[in-house]
């Protein structure tokens, strides 16, 4: 397959200038006005805001062992149509990726695929049970360079364990990333508690039970002087936590998730277990307390969650019904509306929340680089001028359990370039065979 | 009234009309022949995912009077057990064209998710989930409260200025939830007595009176209705209080309490109950008991919930 090369006609630059992109195989080779077409395939960027390739710091997709929800093929698919270029593959699989085999096995399946740079993380723990550090030293050195390491969906709540995991990873320069939640004040949680919780006699999941555990990982950063990370950050208290630690020093980066940038608590009312995730929805409060925190960069990125399910594992009372979103197709538009609509932030910024820093945090240097000449063509154009029903026909990935069906959003990911060649264009997902091919050219140099 | 999930859907007028068609039901159990033909052809479906011979019952026993035909569904033994889902046993009995069903679930809202599943377009009746609500049982309890209130001038009538206390186990209690929204509805005034560990943190959103001490509490005011709730087998081991006996000391009506109160003050319990524990049997048993009219009461309140939902006019798609 031939190298390709594009020319992207208008587009502007994050908050800035307006400028004709041309790249060539996986380099922007040219930035300017009246740039020679030759070659290239154009593409029409005219009202269209050009990103560097958003890279989701949280996305589960599911492969190995949950194929029913999702695979890497169809999770990067739907990463490629919400602009996404990279995507850091949480551990939670069967087998867990606690293992440099499993590791390895996910970042082929990434490459084959072709669709977004996958990038395994791995867990702390042995099968996630939080007994026994996994391999991580292993993990690191494989061919997947793992840099992340997380139990995500669980709690690294042994503080011991959680000392150990710190020091140990300073070594290769990792990071802990941590699901905050203290298992014991969280026994069958199923909601925020609070007003409606007590209302709706659904078992309350308090917002202590994320804070305490932060307030404790940070104060442990700071004692080893080692990197930590606070996955889905969702509460108005574990916001003043990240700042004061922030101000002292401590090396800590948290991430939001768009649904918890939109949705309040006040979802669960139906009983649409839609609306069900882990950490929950919380207090109208606190979604514009981490608005703020994003905004003034106490809250460092957003980060999907995406959580792909099978219709029936949602299709239930809200008890039985599995926790959890997918996110990937909708980020960028979300981000949008609570984000940009609202003036906290502008198109400069989201690069940096949703490219430049996750691909920092995750010591991704081949993504999250500001688009100028030399480089990498990871490139994300949106058309933020469209407003439009968010529809199942914008879900790509397997699962549709979406909490922003029906909803009204903003903007649209018109077309999106992985190492230099289109996973999207006009919107519509690029064929698997095709891409395939080209992720295979580009492999073979 | 399409369905019954909450207490917090009623109206004061819906509230008080169920309560007075209720008048009538119980007036039908004074005849020599109980029952009456106006559900006659329709099919009630007990479906129960919990045990409760109680309520179980008094639907049964609610739709016979009706003349409704009645199936039990226990899903304790059946295919529920073995993971059959509330989607495909819903859609079973909807082939089987049930009309109405009463839904007894260990899930808070899953009469709520089957109402708005479009997997049965029966009337849906909450007999108790999770713990959210228990309308029906809130209903029977505001009846037997307005007829030892005002007697043969019950009808029309709603709980202006009653004074009703309510001890125990708040957080976990669907009885309490439904009688908090039903009695603020009907102009009762609404006390909630427990220790904090029973209590929900938010419950100072609620329209009542907290109290964590029961003495306190009487000392305070004299409630026209005192509620006791049942302490559950496995609150026992959890912390929520140090032991039953210091339960039964703190919270408890005992013997010394009840002796303490009006001969006008009704006493009143959901049952099961647990005596000793969080009521004495002198209480239990006393004039101002009101347990056993609790249960007869329960059936005529069916009966109308029953009646009110088969009978109500439904949207018909041409």
């Amino acid at each position: 397959m031939s190298t390709s090369s594009y020319l992207i006609r208008g587009a502007t630059i994050g908050a800035g200038a307006t400028t004709d992109i041309l790249t060539h195989g996986n380099v922007i080779t040219a930035m300017g006005s009246g740039l020679d077409a030759a070659g290239a395939v154009v593409i029409d960027a005219q009202g269209l805001v050009a990103l560097p390739g958003l890279v989701d710091l949280h996305t589960h997709l599911r492969e190995p062992g949950y194929e029913q929800s999702e695979t890497v093929l169809t999770g990067t698919q739907a990463a490629a149509i919400g602009g996404f270029t990279a995507v850091f593959a949480m551990a939670n699989t069967n087998p867990v990726a606690d293992t440099a085999g499993v590791v390895e096995q996910v970042l082929a399946l990434g490459e084959a695929a072709g669709y977004a740079t996958v990038r395994p993380i791995g867990a702390v723990t042995q099968g996630l049970d939080g007994q026994r550090l996994a391999e991580l030293g292993a993990m690191a050195t494989s061919r997947a360079q793992v840099r992340v390491f997380s139990d995500d969906g669980k709690c690294v709540s042994d503080p011991l364990l959680m000392r150990r995991a710190l020091e140990y990873v300073k070594s290769f320069d990792g990071v802990i990333a941590q699901h905050a939640q203290e298992p014991r004040l969280t026994e069958n949680a199923q909601m925020n508690e609070g007003e409606v919780s007590a209302r709706l006699g659904l078992t309350g999941w308090p917002a202590v039970a994320e804070e305490s555990i932060i307030a404790r990982d940070v104060l442990l950063a700071e004692h080893v002087k080692s990197r930590l990370h606070i996955c889905h950050l969702s509460t108005a208290g574990s916001v003043e936590v990240i700042r004061w630690a922030k101000a002292r020093g401590i090396n800590v980066t948290a991430e939001v998730t768009p649904h918890h940038l939109l949705l309040d608590e006040e979802r669960a009312e139906t009983y649409d277990s839609r609306f069900k995730v882990n950490p929950p929805l919380r207090r109208r409060e606190d979604v514009l307390a981490l608005r703020e925190a994003l905004a003034d960069g106490t809250i460092d990125i957003v980060a999907t969650d995406h959580a792909p399910h099978p219709s029936e594992s949602k299709e239930c009372e809200w008890g039985a019904a599995a926790f959890g979103m997918v996110g990937l197709e909708s980020a960028l538009s979300v981000v949008q509306e609570t984000m940009v609509e609202t003036g906290l932030l502008n198109w400069d910024d989201v690069a940096r929340v949703l490219s430049i820093t996750p691909a920092r945090i995750g010591s991704l240097s081949t993504h999250g680089q500001p688009l100028t000449v030399g480089a990498p063509a990871h490139i994300t154009l949106v058309d933020p001028n469209t407003r439009q029903t968010f529809s199942r026909q914008r879900l790509a990935g397997r699962s549709l359990n979406s909490p922003f069906l029906g909803l009204e959003l903003p903007g649209r990911v018109m077309a999106t370039l992985h190492q230099g060649y289109a996973t999207v264009l006009d919107g519509i997902l690029i064929e698997s065979d095709i891409v395939a091919a080209h992720a295979e050219a580009v492999r073979r140099g | 009234m399409r369905h019954l999930l909450s207490t917090t859907e009623l109206s004061r007028e819906a509230a008080i009309e169920l309560l007075d068609i209720s008048e009538d039901m119980a007036a039908v159990a004074d005849r020599e022949n109980k029952k009456l033909p106006a559900l006659r052809g329709k099919t009630v479906v007990n479906l129960f995912f919990e045990d409760s011979t109680r309520t179980r019952i008094s639907f049964e026993a609610a739709a016979k009077r009706l003349s409704a035909d009645v199936i039990n569904f226990s899903a304790k033994g059946s295919s529920v057990s073995k993971g059959e889902s509330l989607k495909d046993t819903a859609q079973t009995l909807s082939a089987m064209g049930a009309d109405a069903v009463v839904i007894r679930h260990g899930a808070s809202g899953a009469p709520a998710v089957l109402a708005a599943s479009g997997w049965i377009d029966a009337g849906i009746i909450n007999a108790g989930d999770g713990t959210h609500e228990h309308p029906t049982q809130a209903l029977l309890d505001a009846f037997t409260m307005r007829r030892r209130i005002h007697g043969a001038g019950s009808r029309g009538k709603g709980l202006d200025g009653v004074s009703v206390t309510i001890v125990g186990d708040i957080v976990h209690s669907r009885v309490a939830r439904s009688n908090v929204w039903l009695l603020k509805t009907l102009g009762a005034h609404v006390r909630l007595v427990a220790p904090a560990t029973l209590l929900p943190v938010a419950v100072d959103s609620w329209p009542v009176t907290i109290d964590y001490d029961l003495d306190h509490a009487l000392a305070e005011s004299t409630p026209d209705v005192i509620m006791m709730l049942r302490i559950q087998q496995e609150r026992m081991n959890d912390a929520f209080f140090p032991n039953p006996r210091e339960y039964a000391n703190v919270w408890g009506l005992s013997t010394a309490r009840w002796a303490k109160l009006p001969a006008t003050s009704l006493v009143m319990h959901p049952g099961p109950m647990n005596r000793g524990l969080e009521i004495s049997s002198a209480a239990a048993d006393s004039p101002q008991s009101t347990v056993l009219e609790q249960v007869a009461n329960g059936v005529s309140v069916r009966m109308a919930t029953l009646y009110t939902v088969l009978t109500s006019t439904r949207e018909v798609s041409a």
